[in-house]
C-alpha cells in the first residue's frame, strides 16, 4: 500500500481504559499512520482504575484521579478522544459503528475494550435503596464521598468480600466510619484466593476495626426515606447509610454478540488478541483468551492483561509478529499491607508456606499442582514474588524444604531443585 | 522546578521539567519511550526502570528494599538502577539524567 492510502485508515477504539488507551499509544508507537479514534461512555480523561478503591478516598494529596496520559498527549499522539459517548451497536459486514446519537462512523480495524461492568445483584428492594454504589468508575467514588461529607460517622454496608469489597474497606476505615462486609460465601476472597489468605485478611481487617461477615447472604433491603437495613437471609439485619456494592463484574460482551462474534465466557480471541472477525480485536477484562503457560482459555480482570493484550493487538495490526504469553500478574493494597500474586493458583494440589522473620507480616504461599509450581502469594515480600515470577517464566522445579525454611536466603540458588 | 533529562533505549534525549509528582509520571504525560508505569506508581510493576548517571546519585539517594527488590524483575538492574515512580520530582532533582533501562 502506498503511504497515502495507509494514512487514510482508520482505526476506532470502543473503550478508552487501560486496554483502550493503551492500545491506541501503543498502535501509534507501532508505526500505524491512519487515524485513531477511541470512544467511551464515561465523560472523564481516562484514569488509573486501581486507585478508585484503594487510595482515592483517602490520598492526602487531595481528591484527584490519575490521568492515564495527560490531554495533551493524546493531541500529540494524534489520537481522538470522543468521551461520554456511547457505542449502540457495530455492523461487522459493513465495517460501521452506530453511536448512540444516531451518527455512524466505519473503520478498518476496530478494537473492543468494553471491559466489564460491576454486577447489581437481584435483591428486592436494592433498585429502590437509597445512596447504593459500584465502585467502577470515578463518578462511583465521588458519589461516596459526597455521601459521606455530611456526617462521617455513616455506618456502611459493603456487599461481598471480594479484594475490591476489601479494598474500599480498608479506605473506608481510614476515614473512621463503621463498615461491615457482608460475604456469601463461607468465607472472604473464596473465588480469588486459598483459605489461609483468606484467613490472613480476615484477621487484618478485624484488626483494623472492619466488621467482617462470612456466610451472609443478602435476601432484601428494607427501609425508610433515610435508611437502609440490609436484611440476611440468616434474619440479621444490617442498618446502612451507604450500600457498597462488590458482588463482582458482568463482562461487557453485548456488543461483540450482537456484531456476531464469537463469545464464551468473554470476548474469544486468539494469542494475537484478533476476534472470529479478521478486523475485530479485543483486549483486555472482556476477553477469554489461550494462556500457553497453562494451557487453557483464562479471563483475567487485571491491568497486566489489558495492558499486555493491548501491546499484542497494536504490533500485530501494525503487521509485526507478537503473541499474548504473558504470565498474570496482580496486586491489592489494604492498609499498610501490599499482595501482591503471580501467576494463577487455580487447581493447585499442594503449596509451601513461607514466613519470613520480620516485625511486620512478610510471608509468601507458594502454590503447586505436584512439583509444578502454578502461583505465588506474596504479602509485604516483593522477593518472594520477584523470584516466582522468574521461577514460573522458566518453569523451574523448587527444592520445596528450603523453600519453606526461612533461616535459608529467598534466592534463585537456594531454591532451584536439579 | 526540576529539569530531568531522560535517554531513550534508541539514544533520543528527552528534555523535561516537572514541579511535582513522580518522574514516572513525568514520563509517562510525555510518551517517554520505555516508561510504561503500568501499576499507576505503587511500586507493583518494575515498569519504569531507570539508571541514573553516577554522579547523580546523590540527588536520587538509593532504592528502598521493596524498590531493590522489584528491579530484580529486570536483568538490565545494576547498582544504579531505580523505579522512576519511587523519585519524587522536587528542586533537588534539578539537572539529573536519567537513561532508560528498556
Amino acid at each position: 500500500m502506498s503511504d497515502k492510502t495507509l494514512k487514510k485508515l482508520r482505526c476506532l477504539i470502543i473503550g478508552a481504559s487501560h486496554a483502550g488507551v493503551n492500545f491506541a499509544f501503543a498502535l501509534r508507537r507501532e508505526g500505524w499512520e491512519g487515524q485513531i479514534i477511541l470512544y467511551d461512555a464515561d465523560p472523564e480523561l481516562p484514569y488509573h482504575r486501581p486507585p478508585l478503591s484503594k487510595t482515592y478516598l483517602t490520598n492526602e494529596a487531595g481528591m484527584s484521579v490519575t490521568p492515564l496520559k495527560s490531554a495533551e498527549s493524546y493531541e500529540r499522539g494524534d489520537i481522538q478522544l470522543n468521551l461520554g459517548v456511547k457505542v449502540a451497536s457495530i455492523d461487522s459486514k459493513t465495517k460501521k459503528i452506530l453511536l448512540e446519537d444516531g451518527s455512524f462512523q466505519s473503520y478498518d480495524k476496530l478494537i473492543l475494550a468494553t471491559g466489564a461492568r460491576p454486577i447489581v445483584p437481584s435483591i428486592p428492594g436494592l433498585d429502590t435503596a437509597k445512596k447504593v454504589f459500584p465502585i467502577r468508575t470515578v463518578a462511583d467514588v465521588e458519589g461516596i464521598r459526597y455521601a459521606l461529607e455530611d456526617n462521617p460517622k455513616k455506618k456502611i454496608v459493603v456487599i461481598g468480600g471480594g479484594y475490591i469489597g476489601l479494598e474500599i474497606a480498608a479506605s473506608l476505615k481510614k476515614l473512621g466510619v463503621h463498615v461491615t462486609v457482608l460475604e456469601r460465601e463461607e468465607r472472604i476472597l473464596a473465588r480469588v484466593a486459598s483459605s489461609e489468605m483468606s484467613d490472613f485478611f480476615y484477621k487484618l481487617h478485624t484488626q483494623n476495626g472492619v466488621e467482617l461477615l462470612a456466610g451472609k447472604n443478602v435476601i432484601s433491603i428494607e427501609g425508610d426515606k433515610e435508611n437502609n437495613v440490609v436484611v440476611c437471609s440468616d434474619g440479621t439485619k444490617y442498618p446502612a447509610d451507604i450500600i457498597i456494592l462488590g458482588a463482582g463484574i458482568h463482562v461487557n460482551t453485548e456488543l461483540a454478540e450482537h456484531a456476531g462474534l464469537t463469545i464464551k465466557n468473554g470476548i474469544k480471541v486468539d494469542q494475537t488478541s484478533k476476534t472470529s472477525d479478521e478486523d475485530i480485536y479485543a483486549i483486555g477484562d472482556c476477553t477469554l483468551h489461550y494462556n500457553p503457560h497453562y494451557k487453557r482459555y483464562v479471563r483475567l480482570e487485571s491491568v497486566q492483561n489489558a495492558v499486555d493484550q493491548a501491546k499484542i493487538a497494536a504490533t500485530t495490526i501494525c503487521g509485526k509478529e507478537a503473541v499474548y504469553d504473558a504470565i498474570p500478574w496482580f496486586w491489592s493494597d489494604q492498609y499498610d499491607i501490599k499482595l501482591q500474586i503471580v501467576g494463577l493458583f487455580d487447581g493447585y494440589d499442594n503449596m509451601v508456606i513461607r514466613k519470613e522473620e520480620k516485625d511486620k507480616p512478610c510471608f509468601s504461599i507458594w502454590y503447586f499442582r505436584e512439583d509444578e509450581l502454578l502461583s505465588v502469594y506474596a504479602i509485604n515480600n516483593a522477593k518472594a514474588y520477584v523470584l516466582g515470577t522468574k521461577f514460573l517464566k522458566t518453569n523451574q522445579l523448587l527444592h520445596k524444604r528450603n523453600l519453606s525454611d526461612a533461616t535459608i536466603e529467598l534466592k534463585s540458588a537456594s531454591l532451584m531443585s536439579t | 522546578m526540576a529539569k530531568i533529562t531522560f535517554i531513550t533505549k534508541e539514544g533520543e534525549t528527552i528534555e523535561l521539567e516537572g514541579t511535582s509528582g513522580s518522574v514516572m509520571e513525568l514520563a509517562v504525560e510525555h510518551n517517554v519511550k520505555g516508561i510504561d508505569g503500568d501499576c499507576g506508581g505503587v511500586c507493583s510493576c518494575a515498569t519504569c526502570h531507570v539508571h541514573v548517571r553516577s554522579e547523580d546519585v546523590s540527588k536520587t539517594g538509593s532504592a528502598s528494599e521493596i524498590e531493590t527488590d522489584m528491579l530484580e524483575l529486570d536483568d538490565f538492574a545494576n547498582e544504579y538502577s531505580r523505579l522512576s515512580c519511587q523519585l519524587q520530582i522536587s528542586d533537588a532533582l534539578d539537572g539529573v539524567v536519567l537513561t532508560i533501562a528498556n
